[in-house]
């Protein structure tokens, strides 16, 4: 009883011991934090990742692609079928994209896919991404609903506003191929209607340019020119068929046609976007024959697609897969036989991967030098290691604070220990054994830690729920963005608190304070009690 | 047992005591050889110079401390050599101690410092369950060192003689057989001392209570039933029961 009693006792009055119950407190609550923030950050990005890559992917080792999708798909089932729940065919190769911005050429590298929209969508998570398929949000509140229900599959249509958009621009070029007058114009654009990118485009000023009212009236005067119109836009063709979109249609990733700034005045940070759905743009690539030759051709964006994984939307561009086919010479005109580059899988459950991958690779359908079967994790394996090893060496380093936080506790506790040593010397005579002075100190060193990390556990939640608060408050304060949406690419910053992780860290913490303590303990326990009674 | 024969009436005795401390190679013997015999219920004070070994002796006949040579009997078992669970036992149970510096636990107030020997002999549940009963007996005993109305206080907010008075009480607590007080009074005036005597005397009467008081002062050595002197580590009979 007197154990209980004097562990109160000490821990009420012995301020010091705050000491360490604030250095367990701070290091338990970091570690709660960083975790935290890091899963969040690790499962968003997973989340994003998988959600691009499909479950898992047979590729055809070289750009040229294998015949016949049908038949590999046929295959794929027969070896594996049981696990699997959709699969889609997909041609991937390195491209450049090319479109006029403000007068100016822009030219990008990109990863061309050609997809079918429909199966693409069963096999991983696309219409997510789509924009068309997004409602517009301000502040949390939807502003715009969506222009598509996600019930309906993608496609490779061009929306009504965007089509309206395009009629436009259209007209507008052929006008100035005419020698029109470029005032018309504006009257006779319908604002109001027009898509939001485009009233973007042409009531915003560009801010750095000293000159951007007369940029911007420049840039909209330009006119919307084929890029390639010897070749591909021959200028017999009627306005009615120019106005529809091209038979090549893409879905490019934000990033890939646009940019982000800093509004200097608001300090806001703004998108520009450079080329809308509606916009034409040019494509080169690399045919599929020998020897492999350059292929330009002009699609139509559709829409554009923003997965908040940078990477992906600096860099994808999708395109129908039949039209990538035929530009790239991976349809046999005679024969009607298409060529893919991978085929995308998903599983029905997830955990069966490394059985599928095996069961693929064992099989004699799918020589290994000609096709690799890779997990979407073992595709970004280098990534996913790199995060883990991160975090990993991130906890060590942390739980070193805890580890400093437990010497904290040993010389405070040796300190007590000799301060405290008459008192020891009184309860051995009245009857106090050793064991019992020892768990003293123990329980002592226990509620220091329960106490620390029950503080630190609840600070660190605290924290983590309020981050984003935190996160603005501080940007505030310093004057200096801390949270750089631009850098992450994440609205807010993602956390995601593990209960087994917090559970870890509280218990860690404990049993550091409980061992930091058993040394002190064991010298209070040995002590003599006449000598502790003529300690003065 | 130890081929002694048995003495009812002893109820705590000493025999052939040696206790010597090494300061560095030097041995400094304190006790040479220190017989001596309590008859239950005996009130009985030890004198003897500054340095004699008195409080030695105290603590070897406590079970605070072990002689190099000798043995300690309690109604003529043997107590010295046994394993420490059961020495602390006796501690707790068996005897009471005094201090000269009183010795309070500082965090505790009064109440709780003289409920301590309790505390330590009962488990949390036990206490608890028991602790109206214990309470009422700390306050009890309290009331009879006269400081019901320091009950709550810190041991820094009392006088020396309110700390003494509490540590009595304290040693009181566990209803020991034997009280072994180390100059109760030597920090005290002459009055608060004579209170403490009084309290001791009227203890031993009331309760048959064996008490061993190592005093300076020979007037008060008086008022035990006999005195033993300590010097050159022997005790010699100062003066025989009345
Ligand atoms: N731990 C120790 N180490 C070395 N010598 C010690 C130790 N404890 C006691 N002594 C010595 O033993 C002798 C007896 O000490 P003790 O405290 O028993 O004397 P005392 O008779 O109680 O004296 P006082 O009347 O002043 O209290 C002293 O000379 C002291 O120096
Ligand atoms: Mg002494």
């Amino acid at each position: 009883m007197y154990k209980l009693l004097l562990c109160c006792r000490y821990l009420r009055t012995r301020y010091i011991a705050l000491a360490s119950i604030i250095s367990v407190m701070l290091g338990v609550a970091t570690m709660i934090v960083v975790n935290s923030v890091m899963a969040g950050f690790s499962t968003q990005m997973r989340e994003r990742i998988h959600g691009i890559l499909a479950d898992m992917v047979l590729e055809v080792n070289g750009t040229d692609g294998a015949p016949n999708p049908e038949a590999n798909m046929e295959k794929i089932r027969k070896v594996a079928g049981k696990y699997i729940e959709s699969m889609s065919p997909v041609v991937e190769i390195y491209g450049m994209v090319s479109f006029q911005w403000r007068g100016q050429y822009i030219t990008k590298p990109v990863t061309l896919i050609g997809i079918e929209p429909e199966s693409k969508s069963r096999v991983g998570v696309l219409k997510d991404h789509l924009k068309s398929f997004q409602p517009e949000m301000d502040g949390g509140k939807i502003v715009k609903p969506a222009a598509r229900s996600l019930s309906e599959a993608p496609n490779w249509e061009l929306l009504e506003s965007y089509q309206r958009y395009r009629r436009i621009q259209v007209q507008n070029q052929v006008r100035w191929q005419h020698q029109a007058e470029p005032a018309e114009q504006d009257a006779e654009m319908p604002q109001a209607e027009a898509p939001d990118k485009l009233a973007q485009l042409s009531l915003k000023t560009f801010p750095f340019h000293p000159d951007a009212a007369d940029l911007t009236q420049e840039a909209n005067s330009l006119p919307m020119k084929d890029l390639f119109e010897d070749d591909v836009a021959p200028k017999e063709l009627s306005i009615e068929e120019r106005e529809k979109p091209l038979s090549g249609r893409l879905y490019v990733g934000l990033g890939v046609v646009s940019f982000q700034y800093e509004n200097q005045k608001t300090g806001k940070l703004e998108t520009e976007v450079m080329a809308v759905p509606g916009d034409d743009i040019a494509i080169s690539t690399v045919s599929a024959g020998r020897p492999p030759e350059v292929v330009h051709f002009t699609a139509t964006i559709v829409d554009t697609f923003q997965s908040g994984m940078s990477e992906y939307d600096a860099n994808l561009v999708f395109c129908n897969l039949e039209y990538l086919q035929e530009m790239r010479g991976m349809f046999n005109r005679k024969t009607g036989e298409r060529s893919f580059t991978s085929i995308q899988i998903k599983l029905k459950d997830y955990n069966d991967a490394d059985k599928v991958v095996s069961l693929l690779r064992s099989s004699s359908e799918f020589p290994v030098g000609l096709f690799s079967v890779q997990t979407w994790e073992s595709k970004q394996g280098p990534l996913l290691a790199a995060v883990s090893v991160e975090s990993a060496i991130l906890n060590v380093l942390l739980f070193l604070i805890i580890a400093v936080a437990g010497f904290g506790i040993l010389a405070i506790f040796f300190m007590i220990v000799v301060e405290k040593t008459r008192d020891i010397g009184i309860l051995k005579a009245l009857g106090a054994s050793s064991g019992g002075v020892q768990s003293i100190f123990l329980g002592y060193g226990l509620a220091l830690g329960i106490v620390g990390s029950g503080v630190g556990m609840i600070s660190g939640l605290v924290f983590v729920w309020n981050i984003n608060v935190i996160e603005s408050w501080l940007t505030w304060l310093t004057g200096h963005k801390v949270f750089d949406q631009r850098i992450y690419y994440f609205p807010t910053i993602p956390t995601s608190i593990e209960p087994l992780m917090v559970f870890w860290v509280a218990f860690g913490a404990m049993s550091i304070a409980v061992l930091a303590s058993i040394l002190p303990a064991r010298r209070a326990a040995r002590m003599h009690p006449v000598q502790c009674l003529r300690y003065e | 047992m130890t081929g002694i024969i048995k003495m009812p009436q002893t109820h705590l005795s000493a025999i052939a005591l040696e206790k010597a401390y090494s300061k560095g190679k030097l041995q400094v013997p304190v006790l040479r050889g220190v017989e001596v015999q309590i008859k239950r219920g005996e009130f009985v004070s030890i004198v003897g110079q500054s340095g004699s070994g008195k409080s030695t002796l105290l603590h070897l006949l406590g079970l605070l401390d072990t002689p190099d040579v000798g043995e300690i009997l309690y109604d003529g078992q043997r107590i010295d050599d046994l394993p420490a669970q059961k020495r602390d036992q006796l501690r707790n149970r068996v005897f009471g101690f005094i201090f000269q510096f009183y010795h309070l636990l500082p965090e505790l107030n009064l109440l709780e410092n003289v409920l301590t020997p309790l505390m330590i002999r009962h488990s949390v549940w036990e206490y608890w369950k028991r602790r109206k009963e214990f309470q009422d007996l700390g306050r009890d005993l309290i009331h009879k060192v006269g400081l019901d109305h320091r009950l709550t206080h810190k041991p820094s907010e009392l006088s020396g003689g309110e700390m003494q008075r509490a540590a009595i009480a304290r040693a009181l607590v566990a209803t020991p057989e034997v009280l072994l007080a180390d100059e109760p009074t030597g920090n005290l005036d002459n009055k608060s001392g004579r209170e403490i005597m009084d309290l001791l005397s009227s203890l031993n009467e009331s309760r048959q209570l064996t008490i061993i008081m190592v005093t300076h002062d020979e007037a008060l050595a008086r008022q035990a039933h006999r005195t033993v002197r300590l010097a050159e580590g022997q005790l010699q009979v100062q003066r025989e029961a009345a």
